[in-house]
Parts: C-alpha cells; sequence; structure tokens
C-alpha cells in the first residue's frame, strides 16, 4: 500500500469534531508543517490529546491560537497563555492529566489493554470519578486506554513502509500516538526508499504508520 | 540576598546532596540551577523527563540543535554515556523509581509532605506535567523553595491549595535552612545562621523541632 501522501491530501483525513493526537514536547518532535496545513483548511471543534499546548506561535499551540478545539487533554499549559484564556473563560475545556499517565493511557489504547494501574495521582484532584483498585494491599489509580481519530506525527526519518527512526529528544508521544488512533500520520524529515533504512535502526514499525508527508529539510 | 542570590544559595547547597550514581530528575526554575553547582568529578546523571538521560550544560552556537531540550523547552546538550527514549520509557523510569532524587519546587508543603505544587484555581492553572509521577516514584523527594511566599506560610499544617502528591516530601531547602520531613512533623536540620530559630519558627506555618544535631547551612 502507497502511504506516502501529498501534505494537502493528509489534511483532508481531519474531520470537523474528530479527537487528534498530536506528537510532540513542547514543541520538540511536532509536526509543524501538518499543523500549518490544519490551520490553513480551517479544521474546527476537534479535541486534542498532546503533552502539552505548546507556544503561541510553535507547535500544537498555533491550533489553540486557532481556536479549533472544544477540549484538551494534556499535562501542561503553562507554556501557552491563550490556552489559559480559554480555559479560565470557559471557551475550552482542559482536562489535566498526569504526563506518565497519559502516555500510559495512549499506550494502552494502542496495545489492547483495558488500563492501566498507577499510583500517581491518588489523594489528588486526579482521583476524582475513578476506581482505586487494591493489588496486594497497595491502592492503585485504574486509568482507562484513550484513543482518537486521527494521530498527527513527526519522525526524522521514515521509509516508505512506515518504519521511523528519531534524533535527540523527539521521540516523546511519536511512538506510541500512532497505534491509539485509527488514522496515523507521520511528517518525516527525511523520506526514504525500501531497503533504506536498517531495521535495527526501526524504532516504530510501520505497522503503526498509515499515511508519510515527505516534510523536506526543515 | 536578592533573588538571585538566594536561589543560588539554596541550589549550591541541595547541589552537595547528589551521590556519586544518582540519576536526577530537576524541576522548571530553580531546581534546574542545581546542576551549575555539581562538586567537580561528582559522577551524578540528570534524566529530562521528555525523553533523555545525561543532560548536559547550554549549548554553544556551533553544538545547537533544535530537537535537543529540556523538559522546560531550554536548549540543552547530551553527555557521553547519555541516551535518548519516548515518553513511555522516561515514564517507566520515573514510576518505577530508578530515579534516586527528584528536586521541585513548591507553592506549600504540609508537615506530613503533602504538596502543591501544579495549581492556584481561577488564577494559575498550569498543569502537573510530570510532577505527580515524580512525587510518587523518585526515591527521595527535596523541595526547593522560598521559606515564605513574601511573608505568607508554605511550610503549613495542612495544604491549602489543590494536592500534587500526598506524604511525598522528604527534604525541604529554603533560605532559611534545611527541613526534613518526619513522622512527627517538620525537623530543621539546618539553620542559615543569618536567620534566628525565632525568626525560621515565625515564618513557618506548623511546629517546627529543632534537631538535637542542628548543623549551619553551608
Amino acid at each position: 500500500m502507497e502511504k506516502l501522501i501529498r501534505l494537502e491530501d493528509a489534511v483532508n483525513l481531519v474531520r470537523d469534531g474528530d479527537t487528534v493526537m498530536v506528537g510532540g514536547f513542547l514543541a520538540v518532535g511536532t509536526p509543524e508543517r501538518l499543523i500549518d496545513a490544519l490551520i490553513a483548511k480551517g479544521v474546527k471543534d476537534l479535541t486534542l490529546i498532546c503533552n502539552d499546548t505548546g507556544f503561541v506561535d510553535r507547535g500544537v499551540g498555533k491550533m489553540v491560537v486557532a481556536k479549533m478545539f472544544k477540549k484538551i487533554y494534556a499535562s501542561h499549559v503553562g507554556t501557552n497563555k491563550e490556552t489559559g484564556r480559554q480555559m479560565l473563560e470557559g471557551e475550552t475545556e482542559v482536562v489535566l492529566v498526569p504526563q506518565g499517565t497519559l502516555i500510559e493511557q495512549i499506550r494502552a489504547g494502542g496495545f489492547g489493554l483495558g488500563g492501566v494501574l498507577t499510583k500517581t495521582g491518588l489523594g489528588t484532584l486526579v482521583e476524582e470519578g475513578k476506581q482505586v483498585v487494591e493489588v496486594d494491599r497497595e491502592k492503585f489509580l485504574l486509568e482507562k486506554p484513550i484513543r482518537a481519530n486521527v494521530a498527527l506525527l513527526f519522525a526524522e526519518k521514515a521509509d516508505v513502509k512506515g518504519n521511523l527512526s528519531f534524533h535527540g529528544a523527539t521521540r516523546n508521544f511519536n511512538t506510541y500516538m500512532g497505534a491509539a488512533a485509527d488514522i496515523s500520520i507521520v511528517e518525516a524529515r527525511e523520506v526514504v526508499q525500501l531497503g533504506e533504512m536498517c531495521p535495527d535502526e526501526v524504532v516504530v514499525p510501520g505497522v503503526f504508520v498509515n499515511y508519510i508527508v515527505d516534510g523536506g529539510a526543515l | 540576598m536578592d533573588k538571585q542570590q538566594l536561589q543560588e544559595f539554596i541550589a549550591r547547597r541541595i547541589a552537595l546532596e547528589l551521590k556519586d550514581g544518582d540519576l536526577v530528575n530537576l524541576g522548571i526554575g530553580m531546581p534546574t540551577l542545581v546542576a551549575n553547582f555539581v562538586p567537580e568529578g561528582r559522577d551524578v546523571l540528570f534524566q529530562s523527563e521528555n525523553g533523555f538521560i545525561g543532560v548536559g550544560p547550554a549549548p554553544t552556537e556551533e553544538q545547537f540543535d533544535p530537537c535537543i531540550a529540556n523538559a522546560g523547552a531550554m536548549p540543552v546538550t547530551i553527555v557521553p554515556g547519555g541516551s535518548f527514549f519516548d515518553s513511555a520509557m522516561s515514564f517507566g523510569i520515573i514510576r518505577g523509581g530508578h530515579v534516586d532524587i527528584t528536586v521541585l519546587g513548591a507553592l506549600q508543603v504540609a508537615e506530613n509532605g503533602d504538596i502543591a505544587n501544579y495549581m492556584v484555581p481561577g488564577k494559575m492553572v498550569p498543569g502537573m506535567g510530570g510532577a505527580m509521577d515524580l512525587l510518587n516514584g523518585a526515591k527521595k523527594v527535596i523541595v526547593a523553595m522560598e521559606h515564605t511566599a513574601k511573608g505568607a506560610h508554605k511550610l503549613l499544617k495542612q495544604c491549602t491549595l489543590p494536592l500534587t502528591a500526598v506524604n511525598a516530601v522528604n527534604l525541604i531547602f529554603t533560605e532559611m535552612g534545611v527541613i526534613e520531613v518526619t513522622a512527627k512533623g517538620f525537623v530543621l536540620i539546618e539553620q542559615n545562621p543569618e536567620y534566628s530559630l525565632e525568626q525560621i519558627r515565625e515564618a513557618t506555618g506548623a511546629d517546627l523541632i529543632i534537631s538535637m544535631n542542628l548543623k549551619l547551612m553551608a
């Protein structure tokens, strides 16, 4: 199956009202071109699942400024004033999730697990409305799996089968979100032909990648 | 002491707590300064929750790589022997008890070790990021903070702000001294001689036990 698609076709895979996962950590490892193209297209009423909301001019934060989200799940929104404003004025619902819990919920969503048990959040607001499970007399919070319609991801290198490799601290949420979304689109800085990527080098197997956009040298 | 001197004084003292072989995670702000004062030759590795072990100093112009930033989005380097990984691995390291020491800031700490450091409802809601996981998973939790917030107590019998974690803090370093959180409450184990015991007591919103082995804060 041909996975390499044009940027303009990629953004048409995202529809109003979709839940989208976006890779990146404070705009490191974020698919900036996909984001810019989505803003240009003007999708709305999205639910975002992302580690953070980046900055007003960088990363997923640009989509916050463009008011594309009705709901946001993130571990941290403090670097984007616009997220704070939308949250405090009731324009956008923000659900704060501990970072380690968020990645595990995504992992569970993609890997066929019914959830994860963690001590993180016990005795805090995070516990509200959740089941506390006792295992060998130790208490844990049950955190349920989460999934999305589309995952927008970034990789340093992809081959045409969607096998991915990374550079520096860009792996963050990019390695698991593809598994937890119905459609995953990867913006790769470099796209190589079949056989040009050493199997030892592959961090994410292409099975989790539906589409690749050639990000070119950024 | 002005604000910068005060922060450096606290960070310098905390740096002495780091032992050979320790894996350490530093929070944003004052905790980050601790890395600047690690004694020469001490074999300490820093973890950054966005996905690597071996955080090094800020890069020179030639070293600068936009894909290598710390969890506060500041450009950094990676030291020889370092490694990159994704968020699932990163929080496995954190929750799994493989981080020896975490240093975090705090808005409030209670005498039983409860800590509040991620939101002020209705005012400042940046989110917990990785703090809840670090507080639950790190073997030793160190708080770096000013003793009071412009005179308002931060060390309390009970926190009034939403908790980040229950019963989590081990040691608190302020400009006035070093306080250990014990089953009996706050114990002053080091005193900055610039402040009298009376002044430190007054600045503390809970009972303060003076250690039998009270030392001067270096």
